[in-house]
């Protein structure tokens, strides 16, 4: 049963305070750099796309993702492209390492062999109240869970975009509008906050009219 | 010398796995010489929450340029020459009296680079991203930005393509201070819109 990504933590509940500072270095330390430019090494080199890039990361082990800091996040991916891509194995960087290197998990999508036909045309205008479609799919998906089911309404259209859940599962490629929708807290939360707004950009194909 | 100095502190878990991962891709000739040093320098001199507070402080002294931001807010970041990655579909959200806007990205970290910067790592953390879609009212009061019960507070959720950035008010008694005084007293937590000036 597929389950969807520890990434996706809108409303999760039980984080506690958040450690806020006012301002920070780029790099607290070196190897955060060093992290960040190798993924810009992989993702060149493997030729990744946004969601394949993103994905690499989501499929971390949810403890994993959970207990490690952002810039661990993209070694794990970049290790993980790069092994999945054929440049290192893993046996090779658990050797250099001299330890455990934990990489993410498979992909649980298949390559997506026929990403259907373009939408040049958004179906949707300013206005128009929409639903959020109630789907779970097994691969990267930029559709929050937390509006899944949920209706609201569009206040902006904007161009049209890659659709990551294709772009992320092979060469495919599809292009949609994509919209800033709109949803009164109270639709999203039994305990939602009055006087809230919470605004999220989504893919043509992730709504239907409401 | 010191004894810290013979022997350099051992590199923790992490940093051996960075290590391993630099030496194979560099024996394979993938990563070129000085990449690591210039990514660096480029995030760390190049881009940042000074760009972001220039956008700001024209936009409060120069009402043409405010309503080109409101409407366009790439075209008119790009007046004042910045753009690039994270950057190429901004969308400025404007704060009034009555309206305050904040922003997030609760599946990664989606940030606009050009205007603010590498975002801070409360901002990619856990609670922040959790937080506040379903609180913000209780999450911003906890940062230091509490805000009267008939202020509406817009969230955007930056989950596709476009970057946001919060145009914040301008604050009381800065009538006859210059552009650049003025951008010195945009926060980078202003234009995120965790703080209000």
């Amino acid at each position: 049963m597929p389950v969807d990504g520890i990434h996706d933590l809108g409303g999760m509940q039980g984080f506690g305070a958040v450690a806020h500072s006012p301002a920070e270095p780029a790099f607290p330390d070196r190897w955060q750099a060093t992290a960040r430019a190798l993924m810009e090494v992989v993702a060149g080199a493997v030729e990744a796309s946004g969601g394949e890039f993103r994905h690499s990361i989501e499929r971390m082990d949810p403890g994993h993702y959970l207990t490690s800091s952002y810039y661990e996040h993209w070694l794990t991916g970049a290790a993980t492209l790069a092994v999945e891509h054929g440049l290192v194995t893993h046996a090779e960087l658990e050797a250099r390492t001299g330890g455990r290197f934990p990489l993410s998990g498979p992909a649980l999508a298949p390559p997506v062999a026929d990403a259907g036909p373009d939408l040049g045309e958004p179906r949707f205008g300013v206005g128009d109240r929409v639903r959020v479609r109630d789907w779970h799919p097994p691969g990267h998906t930029r559709c929050p869970g937390y509006v899944r089911g949920k209706a609201g309404t569009v206040v902006r259209v904007d161009g049209t975009h890659s659709v990551p859940d294709v772009e992320a599962h092979g060469p495919a490629r599809r292009y949609e509008p994509t919209y800033s929708v709109r949803f009164d807290a109270a639709g999203l939360w039994h305990d939602g906050q009055r006087g809230v707004t919470v605004h999220v950009d989504l893919w043509d194909s992730y709504l239907e009219p409401a | 010398m010191s004894e810290r100095g013979h022997h350099p502190a051992p590199l923790s878990p992490v940093e051996r796995r960075v290590a391993a991962l630099e030496a194979l891709l560099t024996e394979r000739g993938l990563v070129p010489e000085g990449f690591i040093e210039e990514i660096t320098r480029r995030y760390e001199s190049e881009i940042g929450p000074l760009n972001g507070a220039k956008v700001v402080a024209r936009a409060w002294v120069d009402p043409g340029y405010k309503e080109r931001l409101l409407t366009d807010g790439t075209a008119a970041i790009a007046e004042l020459g910045f753009g690039g990655p994270e950057g190429d579909h901004m969308v400025v959200v404007e704060n009034t009296p009555a309206v305050h806007n904040v922003i997030v990205c609760t599946l990664c970290s989606c940030y606009p680079w050009p205007v603010l910067g590498l975002p801070p790592s409360w901002y990619k953390d856990p609670p922040y991203r959790a937080r506040m879609v379903r609180e913000p009212r209780t999450l911003l009061a906890e940062m230091g930005c509490p805000l009267p019960g008939d202020v509406e507070i817009r969230v955007w959720d930056s989950s596709a393509e476009v970057r946001y950035l919060v145009l914040p008010q301008r604050p009381a008694g800065t009538a006859g201070m210059t552009e650049a005084e003025l951008a010195g007293l945009v926060t980078r937590d202003s234009m995120i819109g965790v703080a209000r000036l």
